[in-house]
């Protein structure tokens, strides 16, 4: 495989997921990586340190996932789009980074493979502490690609979304999806769409650093453009200065979470499969949502009318959509790689418009789609 | 008249939060000293704190600052100077960020030469926590947490620093400010880890309950009482005194500038 300048030379890759992840970060302009190792994201830290030098940028093995964090925020900071990849484990230790990141607004990509607590083999067991884990208000966009292809592309998507919404945003990876190799379509540079964060173009004097025009989204400067910025975890009015006022506490984070909640339709990504008719549906996300749209086709088949709405996007959490299947189908089934989780989210949204049916499996792997099929049968 | 540094202060961030007589102001004011006599470009410094007394100080400077993260201002540093070495970092920070919860950030910057200048107050506690042991508090020092005696012994941020590769190291207190503004500007001009220890006095923590000293001045003229230099430690027992001076001061390549000839080497062999 090339691998000079930003693009692999050929328009499809036979490509491990991980290094899909690296591939999708250097054609989205990272150019800072800062890692440490674990299984199995390892190889996304390998892949950069090979080709973030090539493609301009700069690489940092770290000694933690605490130091990875920061070093990714410092580099953001000073105007490089910049991302870190870990597993659950590691993930753990990033959370107050990643709250850091939220309330200074710092733009950075984090990529968590998941992996089953003390073992390797893939789970959805982390898709609540994604949304929820980091202390304090904030509001998280994570993605939950199901294919090689989707990591490579949601990767490209991750930093358009960091960008525009000077948030930490999250791809929330799976075991075996990082370990596996499929076919891919890469981008040659007139198909990507980049998103650069906005730059302030008023003089220092006049720059109010976190005051937001009607998309809730500060311009950002970088440090050494003289701006000269201060960015504090605690209580910041819009010039950035600490302060008590719990008023305006109150202000800053509705900012930051209605910046993002305000534009919920453009953010989510989402496919439905045969949802058009459907009085049974799969929500599915990551790779549970490949063995539920098999599941659905041999449901159709049999002349069960079954639908799929596959989440690419699984937080922030679009109520909405979810209550429009609601009103629609008569079940609603959830198909996950843990007890139960994303299944509770759901269920309220659904606001007991249809039977919500948790089908959960914690051992390490997803569904066969036999046994989605048994369950929208009704043979259980 | 106007105090000369205020200048260097963000508009409106007066009164600052330090207890009066401490350290830390003097350290913020010493440090700003030194970046006047030596004309640095103020929008190309990067000033990072992280929470504690001294790592409030970057948040009262009008230049780049980060405020925040205990304990982790040298991982941000290392971002920030690996995407533009031409960047100035100095990094304010106490005792319990430096030792406690951010020593391995602290002897990995160090192995790797990262070209930042660590300013450290050691005050010998966590003071703004009320005075808890830390890494810095001499043993059978009674703390908040160490009522009954501290059990532990304390070590020499300098040696650790020099075995982790420091490459400019010195260590002064408050009561030797010529010799502290000079040490700071050394530091900011050093190619590589400057790594600058000042013991500083804590008149409401660690001066009131371990020394009995509650007024600065005492506090100060402690200091300047129980400091040796390295002449002076060679003709008497060094035990329970304050070593101060420029312990190491060696040119050696930074990381940034490895980067750098890396990429060169890159691009010649293309």
């Amino acid at each position: 495989m090339s691998t000079t300048g930003n693009q692999m030379s050929d328009t499809f890759q036979f490509i491990l997921g991980n290094h899909a992840v690296a591939e999708g970060a250097v054609v989205a302009g990272c150019k800072f990586f800062a890692g440490y190792p674990i299984t199995p994201a390892s190889e996304i830290a390998e892949r950069m340190s090979q080709r973030l030098p090539e493609a301009g940028g700069r690489f940092i093995q770290m000694e933690d996932e605490l130091g990875s964090i920061y070093a990714i925020i410092g580099a953001s900071l000073a105007g490089a789009k910049a991302m870190t990849a870990t597993a659950s484990a590691g993930f753990n230790y990033m959370q107050e980074g990643i709250g850091y990141a939220v309330a200074t607004e710092t733009p950075i990509v984090i990529v968590d493979v998941m992996r089953l607590r003390g073992a390797e083999q893939p789970t959805h067991a982390d898709v609540m502490q994604a949304r929820w884990s980091a202390s304090g208000d904030h509001e998280m966009i994570v993605l939950a690609p199901s294919s090689v292809q989707e990591l490579y592309d949601y990767t490209i998507e991750a930093f358009n979304l960091a960008e525009k919404y000077r948030n930490p945003v999250i791809v929330l990876s799976e075991m075996t999806l990082s370990l596996m190799r499929e076919k891919i379509k890469v981008k040659r540079p007139e198909e990507l769409d980049l998103f650069n964060r906005v730059r302030p173009t008023v003089p220092p004097e006049d720059f109010v650093p976190f005051e937001a025009g009607l998309d809730g989204v500060p311009p950002m400067a970088k440090f050494g453009d003289g701006y000269r910025v201060l960015y504090t975890l605690n209580p910041h009015d819009k010039r950035g200065m600490i302060t008590g006022d719990l008023d305006v506490y109150d202000d800053l984070y509705k900012r930051i979470t209605s910046k993002i909640r305000k534009d919920i339709d453009s953010i989510v990504i989402y496919e439905k499969y045969e949802m058009d008719d459907a009085e049974i549906a799969v929500v599915a996300y990551g790779s549970e949502s490949r063995s539920a749209k098999e599941a659905v086709r041999r449901a159709r088949e049999m002349g069960i009318k079954a639908g799929l709405l596959k989440l690419g996007t699984i937080w922030p959490f679009h109520d909405e959509l979810i209550r429009g299947i609601a009103e629609q189908v008569d079940k609603i089934f959830v198909p996950e790689m843990n007890l139960g989780k994303y299944v509770g989210e759901v269920k309220r949204a659904s606001d007991c418009l249809a039977e919500v049916i948790s089908l959960p499996l914690n051992k390490g792997r997803i569904h066969t789609s036999d046994e989605i099929l048994k369950a929208i049968k009704g043979d259980d | 008249m106007e105090h000369p540094n205020k200048k260097y202060l963000r508009q409106g961030v007066l009164p600052h939060m330090f207890c009066p007589g401490c350290a830390a102001g003097q350290i913020t004011n010493y440090f700003l000293y030194a970046v006047d006599q030596l004309g640095l470009d103020w929008d190309k410094l990067v000033a990072i704190g992280g929470v504690g007394c001294t790592s409030r100080a970057p948040a009262y400077l009008n230049t780049n600052a980060i405020h925040g993260i205990h304990g982790r201002n040298l991982p941000f540093a290392t971002g920030i100077k690996l995407t533009n070495p031409e960047l100035t970092v100095v990094i304010l920070m106490g005792d319990g960020g430096t030792a406690a919860i951010g020593g391995n950030h602290l002897i990995q910057a160090a192995r790797r030469n990262l070209d930042v200048t660590v300013l450290v107050n050691n005050n010998g506690s966590f003071a703004m926590t009320g005075g808890q042991v830390s890494p810095m508090t001499p043993k059978d020092a009674t703390t908040s947490t160490t009522t009954r005696g501290n059990l532990e012994d304390n070590f020499d941020l300098c040696k650790l620093v020099e075995a982790a590769g420091g490459t400019y190291i010195s260590r002064w207190t408050t009561a030797h400010p010529v010799q502290l503004i000079n040490s700071i500007k050394k530091g900011i001009k050093h190619k590589g880890f400057s790594f600058i220890e000042v013991v500083g006095q804590c008149p409401t923590q660690y001066g009131r309950y371990v020394l009995g000293l509650r007024d600065p001045v005492s506090n100060l003229r402690w200091l300047k009482d129980n400091s040796i230099t390295m002449k002076q430690a060679e003709e008497m027992d060094p035990e329970g005194k304050i070593l101060v001076g420029d312990f190491v001061e060696k040119e050696l390549p930074t990381l940034e500038e490895r980067y750098i000839e890396m990429e060169q080497r890159m691009r010649e062999a293309r």
